[in-house]
């Protein structure tokens, strides 16, 4: 498969981006300091191309239902228009295929959100389970899609978006969004840890809002600090804190499963009341490392109930100290043992986040 | 584009070395190695003392997004460390050739550094 590009490809290139491979797409992974940019995010504002992320639509008669059956959450919950919700989308064994975000969009249904590195299987899932509802998806790979995130991110993004959208969009509520005219679409949502808005708008259109977003002084982003602010906000990154064989009770992510109404069907639940009621026997947890050293994942994790293990870990530029995200045996806690290359070096369980809006939460 | 100044030695393992006027030889890593790293937030160093052979591990420098050993390019007794780097180890990327040194090995023989590869040997290798 060849190399596929954003709408924005040319102008990372002239901002000096070191450009990597991300699941088959070449993006930029810093503009020269992974550290620098992550700062600015936490202290200013900063912006992120994710364009090779999937917009899928849904529409159709039985979108409410079709998505009661396809994902964990329950679309139910989204008590007005735009509201956003985040789900894990399940198999029948209760694994996690993919983690989204979905937006009640009243004129024509859903939107939903999924990662690009899963696209192809999650289009194929979506539609074997679409083949029993009236409904229609419609992948919207015209649009881009820029996040715009950091405590100054929503004031300055407001200068140059449309003078008419500007009361519209500084009144949305945190994980909520708004289809616009032109095929925009604005919502305050993100993957840092901090306010920010995720603008949707046409490819076409892209490079030249980006560039008017770096002249109201937003910093591009690349995507190694993407990493690191995500893991500072305690936020999963799927394919490392969990995957297909990986139970979302195992992966921090109970508090998306919507239980209630118990007669909800939704593909996995059979599998994860089995799993509840035979107990959860590892779960996961944050990690503050002690001891010399980064966190890394795939590192074991060594506690008095068994061996666990890191899925995300690195050196956290906001807490000047390695942190991770672990999956460990249940019933663990206080102190533990990281394997660092052939030396057990303490670290301690807390919870997480491990940083919100620019400060150091963890307990 | 990286740098690689002509004065020094180098080897494949992208360490840089100095000979001294005391015959010792100071060793860092090179342009090219804290451009593939990344921001350096870890270094360790060894032990002042501790004798090392040739291509022993003599440290580690991780960044953000990797870890890396460092090593031992030549044998001899480490006589000093940057103790420095440990608390300011954003100095390798700012400084890879000078405030970023790692330490310094006196030599069984100094004629050890003759075999190793030139400026323009090692830019060759690294395809810049």
């Amino acid at each position: 498969m060849s190399t596929q590009t954003t709408p924005l490809n040319a102008t990372h290139r002239e901002s000096g981006a070191k450009m990597v491979d991300f699941a088959g797409w070449d993006m930029p992974i810093h503009y020269g300091s992974q550290l620098k940019e992550h700062e600015t995010v936490r202290a200013d504002a900063g912006m992120f191309d994710v364009s090779h992320m999937t917009v899928i639509d849904v529409a159709g008669e039985d979108a409410t239902a079709y998505l009661q059956k396809l994902i964990a959450n329950d679309v139910a919950r989204l008590g007005f228009d735009g509201k956003a919700l985040y789900s894990g989308m399940l198999n029948e064994a209760g694994g996690v295929i993919d983690d989204l975000i979905v937006y009640r969009v009243d004129t024509w249904g859903y939107r939903v959100v999924v990662n690009a590195a899963t696209r192809d299987k999650d289009l194929a899932w979506m539609q074997q389970v679409a083949s029993s509802f009236k409904v229609e998806l419609q992948e919207r790979a015209e649009l881009a899609m820029i996040a715009v995130q950091g405590p100054n991110s929503i004031a300055k993004a407001c200068k140059v978006i449309h003078e008419e959208w500007e009361s519209t969009v500084k009144a949305l509520k945190p994980f909520q969004g708004i289809a616009l005219q032109g095929g925009w679409f604005i919502a305050r949502t993100g993957y840092t840890g901090e306010d920010g808005l995720e603008i949707m708008l046409p490819a076409d259109e892209a490079a030249l809002f980006w560039k008017a977003l770096a002249h109201a002084g937003i910093a591009p982003i690349g995507l190694a600090a993407r990493d690191t602010l995500r893991l500072e906000a305690g936020m999963n990154l799927y394919g490392h804190d969990m995957n297909e064989s990986i139970s979302p009770l195992s992966a921090g992510m109970g508090w998306t499963i919507a239980w209630e109404p118990a007669d909800r069907d939704f593909i996995g639940r059979k599998a994860l009341e089995a799993q509840k009621a035979a107990g959860v026997a590892q779960v996961q947890v944050g990690l503050v490392f002690e001891g010399k050293g980064v966190l890394r994942e795939g590192m074991r994790v060594v506690t008095e109930n068994g061996d666990g293990v890191i899925t995300s870990g690195t050196f956290s530029p906001t807490l000047k100290q390695s942190i991770a995200i672990a999956r460990i045996p249940a019933g663990s806690s206080g102190q533990v043992s990281v394997d660092v290359r052939g030396k057990l070096e303490p670290a301690r369980i807390v919870k997480m986040p491990f940083v919100r809006n620019g400060k150091a939460v963890f307990a | 584009m990286s740098k690689a100044p002509a004065e020094l030695k180098y080897v494949e393992t992208h360490e840089w070395l100095r000979l001294e006027a005391d015959g010792s030889v100071t060793i860092g890593i090179t342009d090219h190695a804290q451009e593939l790293l990344g921001d350096v937030v870890y270094v360790e160093l060894p032990a002042v003392g501790s004798v090392l052979a040739k291509d022993a591990q003599a440290g580690v420098v991780e960044s953000v997004k990797a870890a890396s050993d460092v090593y031992a390019p030549i044998a001899g007794e480490v006589v000093a460390i940057n103790d420095e780097l440990v608390g300011a180890p954003e100095t390798v990327n700012a400084d890879p050739y000078g405030a970023a040194w790692f330490f310094r090995i006196k030599p069984a023989d100094a004629s050890v550094l003759d075999g190793l590869m030139s400026a323009d040997d090692y830019l060759g290798q690294i395809g810049a």
